[in-house]
């Protein structure tokens, strides 16, 4: 059920109305909250209480664009953002495919995103959870410590109207409880974490939260680093969201409108082992990002991107769809009143296969199974396709998990991990992220360590 | 025109109040943070001037302290009526009791400008500012054929901050930066490579009178093209020669982070304990300093209004000190180092790094090369990522070559490097005397990111391992 915001919806109305000839308008009002609390020794250590509104204007006249923003939605500062966008258009170049969505009468979906119970649940409650969730991580391991266990919570209202005749508005709340783990043995320590999301709190499970970040922290004590070879890696659900993170940029069609996709002109062609069906939807609603409408007013749909291996489609906003003669596939993604819409995969998962974790790993002779990465902005390239990260994890022997490994990188290219893909598990983790994860296994990668 | 004006965001009188209001419910510590930031973007990629982007983002910050707990409550809103409201929820936050009533009594403004800014952004026209980026494209595309798409971005912004708390300090920067970008792909037979640089200063528009444009885009061209040519990047551990001017990233996640006294604090510190000890090669002193005119990190104070100042935190390998903030200064009863910084007035304030480098060393860059008969040399890093509490860390090669026999070979592909902050440090075995500042960064910290700049000689480290294919 959508739950419209009238206010809002009216100061962006107000300003598209003052749209001159040849002139369109986009409105993008939006307004929040947050609370958040830190949770350090049994005291909270902080807590936070803000309120934050904004307004994003564009304008585009001639093919030309401009915008502004501010973050006050007081009437002055509206009107001296409207003539900031109207003053900045002058300054773009003609494009003849600038221009903003126009309404393609595709139904939403609809879902829940606002929880009654959230929006009432009290202060203490809310320092209460934090407390709870360090409690219990402590109880897990005695070599554990906490450095911080926290509770978030937000709300959030927007609002966005165009001269081409898109109206939208709707509200949603969502709150997060998360931990942060230290374990010692000695001089060495490791750091883990947990996590858990719901519509409310009632739905957080804290005891998995505390386990997992007391786990992550443990399991890491005594790692060595690895000698270098070529393997098979098993990567955990939690890796391979990020993986498809990364993989998301290829699939963007305005990357690939603008030559920095590595498989534009490749629609219809094996890019992935077949194996591996990849969907975007941000219909489904056990999708942590799911949405009903994308950055432009269009109802986000579900879209199949890789299909048995087989380069099926890209996403588009309405932008990229112009520039590539085809329709908006409700993917314009948005940062806020304060930028302008892109394009991109709002809710990735792939299509699960038929194994356990487990299974999977009973069938790896000589492996790694990857179960955190760091520095993916820093050494992974998804326009030349070069793929190295740091790593940790566990190795694999003879089908059995053997012992604790870090300080290694794993590294192939997007391009032949997507081939390499052995196995696709049966375990979807729908992870706040923009990707749900499962587990994956792809040979033929090579662990650089020692 | 002058960009330093006396009058304050707020009149002192309401932030006597606030600050009153503040500590109503008994805590000991409360604070203002006011700041109004005006930002000018603008972006050229495919050709196009994609469009250009004014900003406004203007607010205040309240922060209340009673014993271990704050309490942080944050609005657009600066009007009288609107701080107050701030005030009250930031002070139920850390409720503590009655406080009674507090009177503060401000100390005169506080200014200790930095930064020399000769002409400011906004005096300067939005078409000329547009102008640079189609120089920039049509430099990049000129160099060669193989270049196919250029993007570039120019930023300025103008931050006034405002700081006051109920210890009396009152204090306030004008801090100015501005920015440009490019990056390049290149098409060849084995695929698409690409090119960045950057340059960025904490003064104004005077940027492009001592740097051309042309020659950036130029750069970024020419990286994106010799990579062309690269092939696969080792596998396993070798020597690494960082070029001048590129490395800093390497301290920055090697030792920078997990010298934040709030880290060090909770244990989550590699060097925690570690004071007056050998923890890097001797060859090694690390320096953070905000006061360095015009760098990207530097601030006249920092956002809890103390003075920005030169901290050496590594002298000839030794530990001499840690970064500070007002909480963790206060816990130690010590006095705070200029690192307490904060994104927006929407953010609460912690331990971050300024200008952090390593000074100069006496080998001949050269002969750093020379020494070296089987390695890789780092013409450019990339980003990186450190787990402070284990020390390991990771950053990016985006240009580097084998070195072979002494002498530098072909390029390699990309790929992260990995170590351990404590054991690289030990490892640096050369150390060049041709120091030099890095490009401007964003230090990403708890959800915030801050300007920050890096600088370091030439240097080798014996050993890394190099996360690439080939064996």
């Amino acid at each position: 059920m959508r739950n419209e915001v009238p206010e809002l919806q009216a100061i962006a109305d107000r300003v598209v109305a003052q749209a001159t000839s040849g002139e369109q308008i986009e409105a993008y009002v939006s307004r929040g909250g947050e609370t958040a609390v830190r949770v350090y020794e049994g005291e909270v250590e902080h807590f936070v209480s803000a309120q934050s509104e904004g307004i994003g204007i564009r304008v585009i006249r001639d093919g030309r664009t401009g915008f502004a923003y501010a973050a006050s939605l007081n009437a002055e500062s509206i009107a001296e953002v409207l003539a900031d966008a109207r003053d900045n258009v002058q300054f773009g170049t003609p494009d003849e495919f600038a221009g903003l969505a126009v309404p393609d009468g595709v139904p939403q979906v609809p879902q829940k995103f606002w929880d009654d119970e959230l929006a009432a649940f009290a202060t203490a409650d809310k320092i209460e959870i934090a407390k709870e969730l360090e409690r219990l991580t402590l109880a897990v391991d005695g070599r554990v410590r906490v450095e911080e266990s926290n509770y978030d919570d937000g709300w959030g209202e927007v609002a966005v109207a165009t001269t081409t005749g898109i109206r939208e508005s709707g509200r949603g709340n969502s709150c997060y409880t998360s931990v942060s783990t230290l374990a010692d043995d000695g001089d060495e320590t490791q750091t883990g974490f947990g996590f858990s999301v719901g519509d409310s709190p009632k739905e957080f499970d804290l005891q998995r939260a505390a386990k997992e970040a007391a786990d992550r922290a443990t399991r890491l004590l005594g790692a060595v680093k690895p000698p270098s070879k070529r393997l098979t890696v098993v990567l955990d659900p939690f890796v391979t969201s990020q993986f498809l993170s990364v993989l998301s940029s290829t699939l963007n069609g305005e990357n690939v409108a603008k030559g920095r996709s590595l498989f534009a002109g490749r629609l219809g062609e094996t890019v992935a082992n077949p194996l591996i069906t990849l969907v975007d939807d941000p219909t489904n609603p056990l999708a942590y990002t799911s949405t009903d409408i994308d950055g432009e007013g269009l109802a986000a749909r579900r879209n199949v991107l890789i299909e048995n291996g087989v380069l099926k489609m890209f996403v588009h906003s309405s932008y990229s769809a112009r520039r590539m003669d085809t329709r908006s596939t409700g993917n314009a993604t948005r940062g806020g009143f304060a930028g302008t819409p892109g394009t991109g995969c709002l809710a990735m998962h792939l299509v699960p296969g038929t194994q356990s974790q487990q299974q999977m790993i009973a069938g790896v002779q000589d492996g790694v199974l990857v179960q955190m990465v760091s520095g993916l902005h820093s050494g992974v390239n998804p326009i030349s396709g070069d793929f190295s990260t740091g790593a940790s994890g566990m190795l694999i022997r003879n089908g059995a998990i053997a012992e604790p490994v870090r300080e290694f990188t794993i590294a192939s290219t997007l391009q032949r991990m997507l081939q390499d893909v052995a196995s696709v598990g049966n375990d979807v983790d729908w992870l706040p992220m923009r990707a749900a994860g499962v587990s994956l296994v792809i040979h033929d990668v090579t662990m650089s360590g020692a | 025109m002058s960009l330093v004006t006396d009058a304050p965001l707020v009149d002192p009188a309401v932030i006597s109040k606030v600050l009153a209001k503040g500590r109503s419910t008994g805590a000991e510590f409360a604070e203002i943070y006011v700041e109004d930031k005006r930002s000018t973007s603008a972006g050229l990629d495919d050709g196009k001037v994609e469009q250009v982007t004014s900003g406004r983002d203007r607010g205040a910050g309240i922060r209340v302290v009673a014993g271990d707990t704050t309490g942080f409550a944050h609005t657009s809103d600066l009007s009288e009526h609107g701080l107050l409201a701030a005030a009250e929820a930031a002070a139920a936050a850390a409720r503590q009791g009655d406080g009674g009533v507090h009177t503060v009594a401000l100390q005169p403004l506080l200014r200790h400008p930095v930064n020399n800014v000769r002409v400011a952004p906004s005096s300067v026209a939005k078409s000329t500012k547009v102008e640079l980026l189609k120089r920039a494209n049509d430099a990049a595309r000129s160099i060669d054929g193989a270049i196919v798409q250029v993007s570039a971005g120019y930023g300025d912004s103008m931050r006034r901050i405002l700081v006051a708390n109920s210890d009396g300090v009152f204090a306030a920067d004008d801090q100015v930066r501005t920015l440009f970008r490019v990056s390049v792909v290149a098409n060849g037979d084995a695929g698409m490579q690409t090119g960045y640089d950057s340059l960025g200063h904490t003064i104004g528009f005077e940027l492009f009178d001592e740097n051309d444009v042309e020659e950036l885009a130029e750069r970024a061209a020419r990286q994106a093209l010799v990579k062309l040519k690269a092939r696969p990047a080792p596998s396993g551990a070798l020597p690494v020669v960082i070029k001048q001017g590129t490395g800093g990233v390497l301290f920055h996640e090697a030792c920078g982070h997990g010298l934040e006294a709030d880290l060090v604090g909770k244990g989550a510190s590699v060097y925690r304990g570690k004071m007056g000890e050998l923890v890097a090669s001797p060859l090694v002193t690390l320096i953070d300093d905000g006061t360095m005119s015009g760098e990207w990190g530097a601030i006249g104070i920092d956002d809890e209004g103390h003075p920005s100042q030169r901290n050496v935190l590594i002298e000839n390998g030794v530990l001499t000190d840690y970064m500070w903030d007002f909480l963790r200064a206060r816990k130690e009863g010590r006095r705070q180092s200029g690192n307490g910084r904060r994104q927006s007035y929407a953010d609460l304030p912690m331990v971050r790094m300024t200008n952090t480098f390593v000074t100069n060393g006496t080998d001949e860059p050269d002969d750093i090369i020379r020494d070296t008969e089987h390695g890789v040399y780092v013409a450019k890093l990339g980003g990186g990522q450190v787990d402070t509490a284990s020390g390991d860390f990771v950053f990016g090669m985006v240009e580097a070559y084998l070195i072979e026999n002494g002498e530098i070979t072909d390029p390699l592909r990309e790929g992260n490097l990995i170590g351990n902050g404590p054991q690289v440090l030990r490892d640096i075995d050369m150390l060049g005397n041709d120091f030099a500042m890095g490009n401007p960064g964003t230090c990403g910290k708890d959800g915030q990111g801050v300007p920050v700049g890096d600088g370091q000689p030439t240097l080798r480290v014996k050993s890394m391992t190099i996360g690439g294919t080939a064996a």
